[in-house]
């Protein structure tokens, strides 16, 4: 009996994966090749502001290989699914956006489907994109036309069974996803509106500093809450500046400062959003930074985080991690935790330390690295590697040391998970 | 409160806010405004001098090679020619000043050259280690390391590094990774070529010779332009290509 409930199942899946499979195809014809380059797009100012757009959006960030040309794809994006390479940018006939005209870039960024019509895997984040004014997208278009051509074919994705048939992604979009506009709230400053918008829409925010479920989709009823960062294993943290959030008592200037220098008196950049930093939100205009600020300024306050965590006795691996952080970590972070303005972030109050997983303060203290290279830090100070010093539980006893020290207040990590992390791929 | 007590209060509390400030700062770390202490990453494991670790041969002395050279490896690893996840996430955000600038530093440092385990071999083997180094195996197309490499084998500026006094296990790694692919240059990759042309014994051969033989009185790289390559070579033609 149970197998056939299950083969019912089954069929019933299939059954709506088809439907909207043949619904989405009914409404997404191919959109023939430009003909000819509009002369419109050749205006200066309208390439520059588009210039600029694609720094705002860091397309060239997924868009770029690994020692590749600018904007000429191919970097494999990992997801839980499998890997799906970034398309080329440059306007190549063949392997690029040579023979795509404003309208099926427009359908790409605001419906998430490709010029032949088919659905586009959601790795390209038009989740965030579809909110991208009409006029902005023109712009980036014709910025992405000056480039210089480049032959890059970027291959087919390479997914796991079953997310390698795109019939599959007519139903991700049924679950997940709405084209939409950005609606400003007149209640609102311009100035909020302008954050709201780069937030929401070419900042893709979102995309990260939200928890994904099983299937990869964002949550219709929260925003901005934090979450696990798929297949990087990084936490992006919570963004609120009220009580609970990552962010607490950040202010205006501590959230434009990180943003255009990679470092601020409250902590500094790493990891994923060091590349950020570099290649992005450091070229940003600074009332597009102050705009961004204010709005996740009006972020709401969190529920407080349920007590409990481990409840094994953690005193000895406190004990422990304190005396390593004497000997190790103070030198730099100081006793008090405080850090040093500009050259090493604090640790107290430092969400990236107190953050629900453990995974971003384990991965450091594993890998070290430089802070970010900005134009306001172009030497920065560093943090050595501990990966070959210290072992993986005396990695979680400092781990758990300063999770818990000061005004922290995480719960400890055992050394199951930093041998988890351990050999984490870097990406 | 009275306007007396708030007068009276007031220099009170501006000590308590003082020598509140005067205990953060003396609790407070007091940080060296010097590269040495900007770059605790890179000398954590390669040593403070670059000296690396000569008694396993994991991580490579910087000290002494040519700063070009170095500064090319991190571009290198930033771009995936050489692959190393923990030093392709290291460099991935240097810039090309400080990337140069990190090479200078180390390339600067004079550190005495340390003996680092030899393996077992014939003398027969070392023999055709030195054959491969200073005259190199012309039936196979393969030129002698002295022929870039310096007729010391101490390297030429600004862009070849030196051989000897490298760990075998140093040597004979980077040889089998232009094999597999995952240390590279630009192309054409002449080191590439010439590794693929060696057998694995001559790989052997050739690491355990070098790691074996003395290291000269003068150990600094020859000058510029003192060696014509034998094979054409990305990276000694073409200037650093800008991206």
């Amino acid at each position: 009996m149970k197998w056939l409930l299950r083969g019912f199942f089954a069929l019933l899946v299939v059954a709506i994966a088809v439907v909207a499979w043949w619904l989405f195809a009914r409404h997404h014809a191919a959109i023939p090749p430009a003909q000819t380059t509009a002369a419109k797009l050749q205006d200066p100012a309208l390439i520059a502001r588009g210039a600029y757009l694609a720094t705002v959006g860091d397309c060239a960030a997924c868009h770029t290989a690994q020692g590749g040309k600018p904007y000429a794809g191919g970097r494999a994006l990992p997801t839980p699914f499998g890997q799906v390479p970034a398309p080329n940018l440059t306007p190549d006939d063949a392997t690029g956006l040579g023979q795509w005209s404003f309208d099926a870039f427009w359908r790409a960024l605001h419906e998430g489907v490709g010029r032949d019509g088919h659905a586009l895997y959601p790795a390209f984040p038009y989740t965030s994109y579809t909110k991208v004014s009409r006029e902005d997208a023109f712009a980036l278009f014709a910025y992405l036309k000056t480039l210089p051509p480049v032959r890059n074919q970027t291959g087919a994705p390479s997914l796991r069974f079953p997310y390698d048939l795109r019939a599959g992604l007519a139903t991700w979009r049924t679950l997940y996803f709405r084209p939409g506009e950005f609606v400003p709230d007149p209640k609102q400053s311009a100035e909020w509106n302008r954050g709201a918008y780069l937030v929401q829409g070419l900042g893709h925010c979102n995309e990260c500093h939200v928890a994904r479920d099983n299937l990869g989709g964002l949550p219709s009823n929260e925003t901005l809450t934090g979450g696990q960062i798929p297949a990087q294993n990084w936490y992006a943290p919570d963004l609120s500046t009220h009580a609970h959030g990552g962010l607490e008592g950040w202010s205006t200037d501590d959230i434009v400062t990180l943003l255009r220098t990679g470092q601020s008196r409250k902590g500094a950049a790493f990891g994923p959003m060091a590349d950020v930093v570099m290649q992005s939100t450091q070229h940003m205009h600074e009332d597009d930074l102050r705009a961004i600020a204010v709005y996740l300024q009006s972020l709401p306050p969190r529920p407080a985080p349920a007590p409990g965590g481990s409840q094994v006795d953690a005193t000895a691996r406190l004990d422990r991690g304190a005396d390593l952080y004497d000997r190790q970590c103070a030198s730099c972070h100081g006793k008090d935790g405080q850090g040093v303005t500009n050259v090493y972030p604090p640790l107290a109050g430092n969400s990236s330390v107190t953050e629900p997983t453990g995974i971003n303060a384990i991965r450091i203290v594993l890998l070290g690295g430089f802070a970010p290279t900005t134009a306001a830090h172009p030497r920065p100070y560093s943090m050595p590697p501990f990966a070959q010093q210290l072992s993986d539980g005396d990695v979680a006893a400092v781990v758990s040391y300063i999770r818990h020290a000061w005004s922290n207040n995480a719960a400890p990590v055992t050394e199951r998970d930093v041998a988890a992390y351990r050999h984490t791929p870097v990406e | 409160m009275s306007l007396l007590s708030s007068v009276c209060l007031a220099p009170a509390l501006l000590v308590v806010a003082l020598s509140v400030t005067a205990a953060r700062a003396a609790d407070a770390p007091n940080v060296p405004d010097t590269l040495k202490q900007r770059i605790a990453a890179c000398t954590a494991c390669h040593g403070e001098h670059g000296e690396g670790t000569p008694e396993t041969g994991f991580f490579p002395r910087l000290a002494g090679k040519p700063a070009g050279y170095l500064a090319r490896q991190i571009r290198n690893f930033q771009d995936g020619l050489r692959k190393y996840a923990p030093m392709e996430y290291t460099v991935r955000g240097l810039s090309p000043e400080y990337m140069h600038e990190i090479a200078g530093y180390f390339a600067a440092q004079q550190v005495p050259y340390q003996r680092s385990p030899l393996p077992r071999v014939t003398d027969a083997i070392l023999k055709r280690g030195e054959v491969l180094a200073t005259q190199g195996d012309p039936a196979h197309k393969v030129p002698a390391c002295a022929a870039c490499h310096g007729e010391h084998l101490t390297g030429v500026e600004p862009d070849i590094p030196g051989l000897v006094g490298l760990p075998y296990d140093y040597i004979s790694a980077q040889l089998g990774a232009w094999r597999t692919h995952t240390r590279a240059m630009v192309a054409p990759d002449c080191m590439a070529t010439i590794a693929g042309r060696l057998s694995e014994a001559d790989i052997t051969a050739v690491s355990a010779w070098l790691a074996a033989h003395d290291v000269p009185a003068n150990i600094h790289a020859q000058p510029a332009g003192s060696v014509t390559p034998p094979l054409a070579c990305g990276v000694l033609q073409a200037k650093e290509a800008t991206r």
